[in-house]
């Protein structure tokens, strides 16, 4: 199979927005695709294959020993893109006819090739491929696809054309290097399982349910004793494996971000897995989200970054000590040999999460609503018997957030959704009032928010919103100033980038409250009273 | 020595206006004496006095406007044969646009223009195909003037649809196809390739069809899409192939279909940027203008020492121009909309609610 194939694939992956289509047409390349290229499109899915001889340079040469400089400008000053541009400028070659390379044939050819010997390599494949084949090489060398398909993406596509469970697809992933055909063999059942002992392999994390239902509630209710409560943190949820072949850190979905927390990392001097949530701790006292989002995505960490957002690990659970596996252990047993694990090892940059004593939930419930720290989004109740398995498994953790904030504001531009939602308007923004100097009001937009409401509420707000359009802009439409919406929210914080100055944790739409003038809806100052991390 | 074409045949705010013929050539607003190139709605205006073009853009244009603002008089010439208007010869020849679609070569003491409307060069099953004829200035369109638009065979992009519709059988597929003339092609390509099952028209797209028909143009089993449907009804048209007018996945009449794949078919689905904008999750490169390399092949078939870029990219097709010796002459025609163009969703009204 050529290049070609492969650029069916991205072309598919890049413009179709739903998942369960994205796995299908992965599902389709695992099944069609002859080995080694199968494998090889699963690297390049997965970011596993990296180039460094073919800069994008390169190609900027070729096209312009081919093309006219002036329809070259033209051109890619229309199309934006210069991949995209020069895949479709490149004059073909008529009479050319060798076959186009294969997905191994590229990879291979550029490890052997030596730089010098590139530009000639890119050159007789770009003559062979038609627009589309043009498009996914050169994306594949100069790296980035950007195809919306992520790697754990990749991997569910994987379990479900294999009906194997994902977790054992990530066990053994750390085990298989690219094309990876041991895995496949695996997978069809014409091989053993890959052996990944050594290596830091990551483990599906076990997530919890929202605490909502009145049967759930009264079920704690009834045998408090039964359940344990921790502090519901606001950061982002990570798993540390240390291991003798490398230490990770582990993003909820199984992404590699040691890169970006190399203090961590430098911490990790242990062999074990654990789960936590990894968060900008200073002198003891947590930051809010915010902070933790100057870390986030991305490439190079600085020493004033790591200075000025300094983070750490709150730990939840302890998965594997060494190489024992304790996640079918009751959750009181792994708690206690968490704590004796970490009384051993000290690590610097972590602490244990602390387990909140109590006999009655309505004490827990009065805590949870006293607790309004940023930092905080609320309890994590969990059964003291319960394994750690993996997804979300009903009955055993429960998120128990607090009551959510609420504004009152006022509809200001709608846009279509996608997907399933695409012939609807269902992303709102909507704005507070402002008081300004000469004493005039205006709204100023604070938040977006494309959940909360049910059906029926949809598609009253999209007929709404068609009825009432003013301006339009694209897929926008600028409304009425004229409708309510209660938009409830989980914190406010100050932000620089937006305009209003604040920023919204989560906001959804409460209800929506036709009974009110718009010009009785909030004002800015009561969003900014509600905000949590004012400088001191 | 002839006249220079640009003595006879002037750029007015209207568009061209052969001044000896007293007509202009496919008028931005009503006229007495009009010759319209093609049906499409930047091309052929309603309420002109008296009108001349092929009959399948007189019945395009009926069917359109209705009989009463079709023209008032109303003169069908067909391809190849010539009429005598003040002097000035007129013949049309097939342009491969649409059906009915038509080059308008007039000739004057000796000098002749060929204004060729839009054109492509491809087979296109429900029309005529572009004749090349020689002349001293040939005027042409530029939708598709860079040289990163290269149409890829029709074939190729059928292929790709009914691919698609394999893969996704519990889903239906919209593609947003012009009124007039691509909704045909669509249908007579997806017949050549052997999908023999109904293809589901929404009403917008339907009377169209009819003529085509009606013209001689075969298109096989068509149905309407289900109106009135109850609120609740299951979604409908899983595995079929539904033709609409571009965006109409962006209105309430696409709910009623099942998960639908929304497909369009443009030439500027090349380019990636422009369908991510209009959230199109199958582009399909098929286009009734002609391509960079129908461009220039045509301009060498042609032989004309001058050509006129009527409206489109006339900087990089005049730049390309020079480079081959040839003078070109950008008129920026103004009124000439992009019927491949983004059809804005609003246009189709709430009308197409069930």
């Amino acid at each position: 199979m050529s290049v070609q194939a492969f650029a069916d694939l991205l072309e598919r992956l890049v413009f179709t927005p739903g998942r369960n289509a994205k796995i299908a047409l992965i599902r389709r390349w695992f099944a069609d695709q002859p080995d080694p290229d199968r494998g090889v499109g699963l690297a390049a899915l997965t970011g596993e294959l990296a180039f460094t001889a073919a800069k994008p340079s390169i190609i900027r040469d070729l096209v312009a020993s081919r093309v006219d400089p002036t329809l070259l400008a033209l051109s890619h000053d229309y199309v934006g893109d210069l991949a995209e541009t020069v895949a479709l400028i490149w004059p073909e070659c008529h009479g050319v006819n060798t076959p186009p390379p294969s997905l191994s044939e590229v990879v291979e050819g550029l490890e052997l090739a030596s730089r010098a010997e590139v530009p000639a390599l890119m050159e007789g494949w770009l003559d062979t491929l038609d627009a589309g084949g043009r498009l996914a090489l050169i994306k594949l060398v100069t790296g980035g696809l950007r195809v919306g398909a992520s790697a754990r993406l990749a991997k569910t596509a994987l379990a479900e054309w294999s009906r194997q469970e994902i977790g054992e697809i990530e066990e053994v992933w750390h085990a298989v290097v690219p094309p990876y055909l041991p895995l496949f063999r695996w997978l069809e059942g014409k091989g053993p399982r890959p052996d990944a002992a050594g290596a830091p392999v990551f483990r599906p994390l076990m997530l919890a349910h929202p605490l909502e239902a009145e049967a759930d509630i009264v079920a704690i209710e009834h045998a408090p004793a039964e359940w344990r409560a921790e502090w519901k943190w606001d950061g982002i949820r990570v798993q540390l494996t240390g291991a003798p072949g490398g230490r990770r850190l582990w993003s909820r979905t199984g992404e590699d971000i040691s890169g970006a927390f190399p203090e961590i990392a430098d911490a990790m001097d242990f062999h074990g897995v654990l789960d936590g949530e990894l968060l900008v701790i200073r002198d003891g006292a947590v930051a809010p989200f915010s902070d933790l989002q100057q870390r986030l995505n991305r490439k190079v960490i600085g020493p004033k970054l790591m200075r000025d957002y300094p983070v750490a690990v709150r730990l939840y659970d302890l998965l594997l000590d060494g190489e024992e596996d304790l996640r079918s252990l009751p959750f009181t047993t792994r708690r206690a040999r968490l704590e004796a694990w970490f009384a051993r090892h000290a690590p610097a940059r972590m602490d244990v999460s602390e387990l909140i004593p109590f006999e009655k939930l309505e004490h827990l419930s009065a805590l949870r609503d006293s607790a309004r720290e940023a930092s905080i989004e609320g309890l994590m109740i969990k059964r003291a018997d319960s394994a750690y398995v993996p997804g979300r498994v009903k009955g055993l953790w429960w998120k128990w957030k607090r009551a959510p904030l609420s504004v009152d504001a006022v509809l200001m531009y709608a846009q279509r959704g996608h997907g399933k939602r695409s012939s609807y308007y269902s992303d709102y923004t909507f704005g507070l009032w402002r008081t300004n100097e000469d004493g005039t009001r205006e709204l100023v937009p604070v938040g977006k928010a494309y959940s909360g409401f049910t059906d029926q509420e949809l598609i009253f707000l999209d007929r709404w919103v068609r009825n009432h359009t003013t301006a339009r802009f694209g897929p926008v439409r600028e409304v009425e100033k004229s409708f309510v919406l209660e938009v409830i929210f989980d914190a406010a914080q100050l932000s620089s980038r937006h305009r209003s100055g604040v920023a919204m944790r989560f906001p959804r739409i409460a209800r929506l409250r036709q009974d009110k003038p718009a010009e009785e809806a909030d004002r800015l100052e009561t969003l900014m009273a509600m905000v949590e991390n004012r400088p001191g | 020595m002839p006249p220079h074409p640009e003595t006879w045949m002037k750029v007015t705010p209207l568009g061209l206006y052969c001044e000896p013929g007293g007509f202009h050539v496919d008028p931005t607003r009503a006229v007495d004496r009009a010759v319209i190139s093609h049906g499409h709605a930047d091309h052929a205006r309603p309420g002109h006095a008296a009108v001349l073009a092929t009959p399948e853009t007189l019945a395009i244009m009926r069917a359109r406007f209705g009989e009463d603002r079709a023209g008032d008089t109303q003169q069908p010439l067909r391809y190849g044969e010539s009429v005598t208007i003040n002097g000035v010869r007129l013949t049309l020849h097939p342009a491969g646009h649409v059906l009915g679609s038509a080059q308008v070569a007039l000739e004057w003491q000796g000098s002749r223009i060929v204004v060729s409307g839009d054109y492509k060069r491809r087979r296109d099953p429900t029309c005529a195909g572009f004749v090349p004829v020689e002349c001293d200035v040939f005027v042409t369109e530029a939708t598709f003037a860079l040289p990163v638009f290269r149409h890829p065979p029709d074939s190729h992009e059928i292929r790709r649809l009914l691919d698609s519709v394999a893969l996704f059988p519990e889903r239906a597929h919209v593609v947003g196809a012009y009124a007039l003339g691509k909704t045909q092609r669509i249908i007579a390509l997806l017949r050549e390739a052997g999908w023999d099952r109904p293809i589901h028209l929404h009403g917008a797209v339907e009377k169209l069809c009819t003529l085509y028909e009606s013209l001689g143009v075969p298109l096989g089993a068509l149905l309407p899409v289900p109106k009135g449907l109850k609120r609740g009804h299951p979604p409908i048209l899983a595995g079929e192939i539904v033709i609409a007018p571009p965006s109409a996945e962006a209105t309430p009449w696409a709910r009623r279909l099942a998960d639908p794949v929304t497909c369009a078919a443009s030439g500027w689905m090349t380019v990636r940027q422009r369908a991510k904008l209009r959230a199109v999750e199958l582009p399909l490169i098929i286009s009734d203008h002609a391509d960079w390399d129908e461009l220039l092949q045509t301009i060498d078939d042609v032989r004309a020492p001058e050509v006129w870029v009527t409206h489109g990219r006339d900087d990089a097709l005049v730049h390309a121009l020079s480079l081959k010796g040839i003078r070109g002459r950008a008129l920026h025609l103004v009124g000439r909309e992009d019927e491949e163009d983004e059809g804005a969703p609003e246009a189709l009204g709430e009308e197409t609610t069930p």
